[in-house]
């Protein structure tokens, strides 16, 4: 009692003491050094290279003295952007990730749903294995797993050619119509267990009582799984698809691998690719540009479909 | 009667619930046993038999050319993704578990600002990032070294996210406070007491930054030139690009990726229930 007498009045006696009481919070120089070491690396390498982006977007060069005088750069307005906008190849790619977002974001998602919905259930044994199995791809990058998958679409090597052609089928992975969805799958083969986890551990948070509930009215494994289970996860599934979308624009890697096997894709078949020609053109200005809209039409995306999916719900 | 349609619904159920995780698991596993398989052959048995079904033993001959070829370059490479992946990732977490202590913790002013800001850089795309850094690193003379892909792989706005999330859930504030009136540090504190009730999260925070430093391809792209400071990623990028012309390298570009891809399964496997609880926080979004 006495003990906490004096601590109580020697935290009153010093300022510095007393600011904890009010608040709990130390000094502003203790605050700063928990806070710089992350804060700093953050402002360098994430805050100061978007504004250095939105700033070039901004930016064109111009030549003073016709063809042998020197260029400089000068404020441009939106000039960049209405290239951009009048760039036929920026459309056709993202046209091309349309494409492959309508398709194999729902596709993936799908099976992920589905394969979730399995492990919570009786159903199935040796779940860890499978569970283990589905996630594993997530360990792999992205280049070694078209590495990987190019050796299975690869005419001379691939055993599944192979075996589809010992049945009559003559596939061709790499050709014009069907490499988008030669990388859709690869892109599938990777994400569908990560999704998949996300909706697994949204599943074994439900309180098992709603289950017993729905057991003793009668209702099937089914009906659980489809009129109880998915609408009390579809927060999870709002946000694997937000994440997809995310990851469908950003789309580098894999194109990039089946480009080295494949004429079809060319140097600006997915919008980063694009943005990488055209930067490696030495037209970073317009490189910038072409990088802001991109970035732009994610959140745009992103928001949408969460605001749309929350008013459907009637949140 | 109607107990007996039941188990009879129940066992189509079952076989074919089975039925399709086998298949789904065929499909999960068989670019791996191809790899497996195709790693331990000779490099004219690639094209010549057939892809699933083991021929010439050739997996130690194939070991020793991977790591021998181009002075051992291979090697390097690996050496060159643990700095990048693993020592990043270490330093990552410990910067991002300072800041999301001191974010779920001590109250200061511009707190849920900060927070916000921190947040909105979860959004920001990696890859929108790389062109730019390129530019202010050339700048800087920084492009082709190591601190060119190091610096920005540190940086990890989901860590500090769910680390705030974590010391804000295992941290009571009463054992802050104890430590306090036992006069110690706020560092000390942090250390001895916040940081052994934070581990489980910080390796989930570790795993996370793992895998995002081990899949970003464009930053060391477009920073490195010089092959010596290449990840495994790039290297056998680069090594893929070549087989047209150099068709040997196909045996390497394989086993290579056999050799890079599988400590990394084996740890996921291992530490599976750290994934878990940072799916289901990040979930929480």
């Amino acid at each position: 009692m006495t003990d906490l007498a004096t601590r109580t009045a020697g935290v009153a006696a010093t300022p510095v003491r007393r600011r904890r009481i009010d608040g709990g919070g130390p000094r502003a120089g203790t605050v700063a050094a928990f806070v710089t070491p992350f804060f700093l690396p953050f402002l360098l390498f994430y805050l100061v290279p978007v504004g250095y982006a939105l700033w070039q977007s901004f930016r064109v060069v111009r030549r003073s003295g016709g063809q042998y005088g020197t260029s400089y750069t000068a404020f441009g307005g939106f000039e960049q952007y209405g290239e951009v906008l009048r760039n036929t190849e920026f459309w056709s790619s993202i046209g091309r990730i349309g494409l492959f977002g309508i398709v194999q974001v729902p596709v993936m998602l799908f099976v992920a749903l589905i394969i979730a919905l399995l492990l919570d259930t009786p159903l199935l044994r040796a779940k860890g294995f499978f569970r283990i199995v589905a996630f594993m791809p997530y360990a792999v990058p992205g280049v070694i797993a078209a590495i990987m998958w190019s050796y299975l679409y690869s005419p001379q090597l691939s055993p599944v050619v192979d075996l589809l052609n010992g049945v009559g089928l003559h596939p061709d992975f790499l050709g014009p119509g069907a490499v988008l969805w030669s990388a859709a799958n690869v892109s599938t083969w990777l994400w569908t267990g990560y999704n998949m986890l996300i909706m697994f551990s949204a599943l074994q948070s439900i309180p098992q009582e709603l289950y017993e509930a729905a057991k003793i009215d009668g209702a099937s494994d089914w009906t659980t799984a489809w009129r109880i289970k998915v609408p009390i996860i579809a927060p999870s599934i709002v946000l694997t698809t937000v994440f997809s979308i995310i990851g469908t624009l950003q789309l580098y890697a894999e194109p990039a691998v089946l480009r080295q096997i494949s004429s079809n894709i060319s140097s600006t078949f997915t919008p980063n690719m694009l943005a990488y020609t055209v930067a490696s053109g030495n037209n970073y200005q317009q490189a910038a540009a072409i990088s802001v809209v991109i970035a732009v039409i994610t959140f745009v995306l992103s928001f949408g479909f969460m605001r749309l999916t929350s008013r459907k719900a009637g949140l | 009667m109607n107990n007996l349609t039941t188990t009879r619904e129940s066992r189509a159920g079952r076989t074919a619930a089975m039925g399709l995780m086998l298949l789904l698991a065929v499909y999960f596993l068989l670019p791996v046993y191809f790899l497996v398989v195709a790693a331990t052959k000779p490099q004219g048995d690639l094209a010549a038999t057939n892809g699933l079904v083991f021929s010439h033993f050739d997996l130690f001959e194939n070991l020793h050319v991977l790591f021998t070829r181009s002075d051992g370059v291979f090697g390097r490479w690996a050496l060159n993704t643990v700095v990048y992946a693993v020592l990043g990732a270490a330093t990552g977490t410990l910067i991002s578990a300072l800041c999301g202590y001191a974010l779920a913790k001590f109250r200061f002013r511009g707190r849920e600002f900060l927070f916000s800001v921190i947040l909105g850089g979860v959004l920001v795309p990696t890859t929108a990032l790389a062109l730019p850094l390129f530019l202010l690193f050339s700048a800087t003379g920084l492009v082709n070294t190591y601190l060119a892909v190091f610096l920005p792989s540190i940086v990890s706005p989901f860590g500090v996210y769910l680390a705030r999330i974590f010391a804000g859930a295992s941290v009571p504030q009463e054992l802050i406070e104890s430590a306090r009136l036992d006069g110690a540090g706020e560092f000390r504190t942090f250390f001895s007491v916040a940081f052994r009730l934070m581990t489980p999260a910080l390796v989930t925070i570790f795993l996370f930054q793992f895998v995002a430093i081990w899949n970003n391809f464009f930053l060391p792209m477009v920073m490195l030139q010089k092959e010596s400071l290449f990840p495994i990623t790039l290297g056998l990028y680069e090594w893929n690009g070549q087989t047209a012309r150099a068709p040997l390298l196909q045996e390497s570009v394989i086993t290579g990726s056999l050799v890079s891809i599988l400590p990394v399964i084996v740890v996921f496997i291992l530490l599976q229930r750290f994934w878990r609880t940072g799916l289901a926080a990040g979930s929480l979004k």
